[in-house]
């Protein structure tokens, strides 16, 4: 958490449509409670593990490991739907995620991100997720609204007045900032 | 203004909201439970101190339900979290699986699953207890950690779910910055036909509109056809707007409403005055459509999400390993009525597991008999597993131990209400929701069953 660069650079993973909470961080791993810094850093190393097999042969975590090779996610429609854990934005920014670029959100999940600080959650103009590929290296650019992958650029919705919040890393931080609530003791 | 404009428009001290206005909205009640509350209270203390209290000690609702009858320890801990924040902060409204306020919960698996864990206080699967305890009121704004907290827009309010982060802040301060959203109006009529429950209007509704296709926007039932369903039908209903991506369902108020809340509030001794909203004549809706209830048949959602429908008589090919009936929306005394009237006097083909949301549920299923026989019994001696121990249990899969979860790949219909990959257990396993009555008659053949030829 904390300020955060407007470039992120990194390889990327892919996922398709409607990836619910339960295959971004499976409920059998919400008895580990976030704020507890052992169990966040555990959290992480559960990221996307819901994920069918036979759906993703190339696994988001490597075995054994406590953060993904990936910087950014790409997604269909409905990123994160289902549950309001905030395991799920946790869990994708414990383990080292930066931003996810997908074609739409459930409301919570994109709350959640923002609320947290976690990462960024980006909307893109087109249907990326059927024209990139897990392992294309990409750098996103917050700022510019684009992501360039391979020499191409695609362009992304803007993140607008959520991205100051999540630079802050947080609407606690953020409120405290713009003196919406008493700074802490 | 619509319902939902109405209930932020009170809720900010403003005459006047619009969809997309970001509004202050005063906090009514704030529920948590046993997966999220361990994270919302570090939340709170990381930002407020150590010291902080909360906002408003009787306003704060906590209702372990979630990971209770698991030998898990995290999970075991997670209550004591719980408890501990309970007593330092004097929460009035804690329904703890213990009744030793100082003490700390172990399930014993060696008791088995079926018998009743819990001690005097204990109120089940917190989206049913909330309404069951006395916590529901019209009018009022209800926020929880929970996706299914939007079901008690059935009482005439607005509801819905948040993560830890808000939640500690609501804890904090009794106020979270929200947005108007739009209102979508389902405006029903007609009556229900044999064998077509509330949960088949929902899944029908949901079908129409598609997995995403309430996202960030209200779900408003209301006409001849909602004023027709019981309490428990509405909140089924409103149970799932969460799984078309709404942000919360509302429904009118009117008598059934009032006669449930008050005598609620009255035996639980909760806050007993609210105001509900009445709808204004110029409602202006993004989307705006009648609903025939008489023309419904069995649904059914099939694998991997809630939008995949399909009529249950079209779905006779697919065959099954197990049978679930349990959860906030599937797990009333209603559902398991329904469910014992298909299964009276039959054997189940299929592993079946039942559990009841409350134990208020355990308790009414034991003591209504049916020509000297209680329900749970005839459920019993149809083959359905029955336990007594009231939680989520299965529908979200939880620990290896949990009594139910789909511990292997298998196909399971079940009367809860979300069925992406990996929800009830297993991620190679297929779910496919649909009403008691279809759940039931499914047990009964193996495969997906049209309930209608079961009932006389």
């Amino acid at each position: 958490m904390g300020a955060m660069s407007a470039l992120i650079e990194g390889s990327i993973f892919v996922v398709k449509d409607n990836i619910d909470t339960d295959q971004i961080i499976p409920a059998q791993y919400l008895n580990l409670v976030p704020t507890i810094p052992d169990e966040y850093e555990k959290l992480g190393s559960y990221a996307l593990i819901g994920l069918p097999e036979n759906l993703y042969p190339t696994r988001f975590m490597t075995d054994g490991k406590m953060k993904t090779e990936y910087a950014i996610v790409v997604a269909g429609r409905n990123f994160g739907c289902g549950s309001s854990r905030e395991h799920a934005p946790i869990a994708m920014g414990a383990a080292g995620v930066e931003a996810v670029i997908a074609e739409s959100y459930a409301r919570i999940f994109f709350r959640n991100c923002v609320a947290t600080g976690e990462l960024y959650p980006v909307e893109s103009t087109s249907r990326l997720c059927d024209v990139l590929k897990t392992g294309q290296r990409g750098k996103l650019d917050l700022d510019a609204s684009s992501l360039v992958v391979e020499g191409k650029t695609y362009s992304l919705k803007a993140l607008g007045e959520v991205k100051p919040v999540i630079d802050e890393g947080g609407i606690f931080n953020f409120a405290r900032k713009q003196g919406l609530i008493a700074a802490q003791q | 203004m619509t319902l939902t404009e109405k209930l932020f428009a009170r809720a900010s001290g403003k005459s006047n909201v619009n969809p997309g206005d970001n509004v202050w909205v005063k906090v009514d009640v704030l529920m948590t439970h046993d997966v999220c509350g361990p994270g919302t209270i570090g939340v709170f203390k990381r930002e407020f101190g150590n010291n902080a209290k909360v906002w408003d000690r009787e306003r704060v609702v906590i209702i372990p339900d979630h990971y209770i009858f698991t030998a898990d320890s995290k999970s075991n801990r997670n209550v004591d979290i719980l408890r501990d924040f309970v007593r330092e902060q004097g929460i009035k409204y804690f329904y703890d699986v213990i009744d030793d306020p100082n003490g700390s919960w172990h399930f014993d698996p060696s008791k088995g699953q079926l018998k009743r864990q819990f001690g005097s206080n204990f109120a089940g699967v917190c989206h049913t207890a909330l309404p069951a305890k006395g916590h529901t009121r019209p009018g009022e704004i209800l926020l929880g950690t929970d996706s299914h907290t939007c079901m008690a827009g059935a009482f005439n309010q607005f509801a819905t779910g948040i993560g830890n982060t808000d939640a500690g802040f609501v804890l904090g301060t009794g106020k979270l910055l929200l947005k108007v959203p739009e209102t979508m109006r389902f405006h029903l009529v007609g009556e229900l036909p044999k064998g077509v429950m509330a949960k088949d209007v929902i899944l029908h509704v949901i079908g129409d509109i598609g997995f995403d296709g309430a996202t960030y926007r209200a779900m408003q039932f209301d006409g001849p056809g909602a004023h027709a369903l019981n309490m428990d039908d509405r909140m089924t209903i409103a149970n799932m707007a969460i799984e078309a991506g709404g942000k919360n369902a509302i429904f009118e108020f009117d008598e059934t409403t009032r006669a449930y809340v008050d005598e609620r509030t009255k035996r639980n001794g909760t806050r007993a005055q609210y105001e509900p909203v009445e709808p204004d004549r110029d409602q202006k809706f993004i989307y705006d459509k009648t609903f025939d209830l008489s023309k419904l048949e069995p649904t059914v959602a099939k694998d991997p999400d809630p939008g995949q429908r399909a009529l249950a008589r079209e779905c006779a090919d697919i065959q099954l390993d197990r049978a679930y009936i349990g959860s906030c929306t599937g797990g009333k005394t209603s559902d398991f009525l329904a469910f014992a009237r298909v299964v009276n006097g039959k054997r189940v083909k299929i592993d079946t597991f039942g559990v009841p949301a409350t134990p208020d549920v355990v308790i009414e299923l034991q003591t209504t008999l049916w020509e000297g026989k209680s329900v749970w019994s005839i459920l019993e001696s149809a083959g359905v597993l029955m336990t007594e121990n009231a939680s989520c249990a299965a529908c979200l899969g939880g620990p290896a131990d949990t009594f139910g979860r789909l511990n292997r790949p298998m196909n399971c219909i079940t009367a809860t209400n979300r069925n992406f990959p990996g929800r009830m257990g297993h991620k190679e396993s297929k779910v496919f929701l649909a009403s008691p009555y279809t759940v039931a008659a499914s047990a009964l053949t193996g495969h997906i069953t049209d309930p209608r030829e079961y009932l006389g």
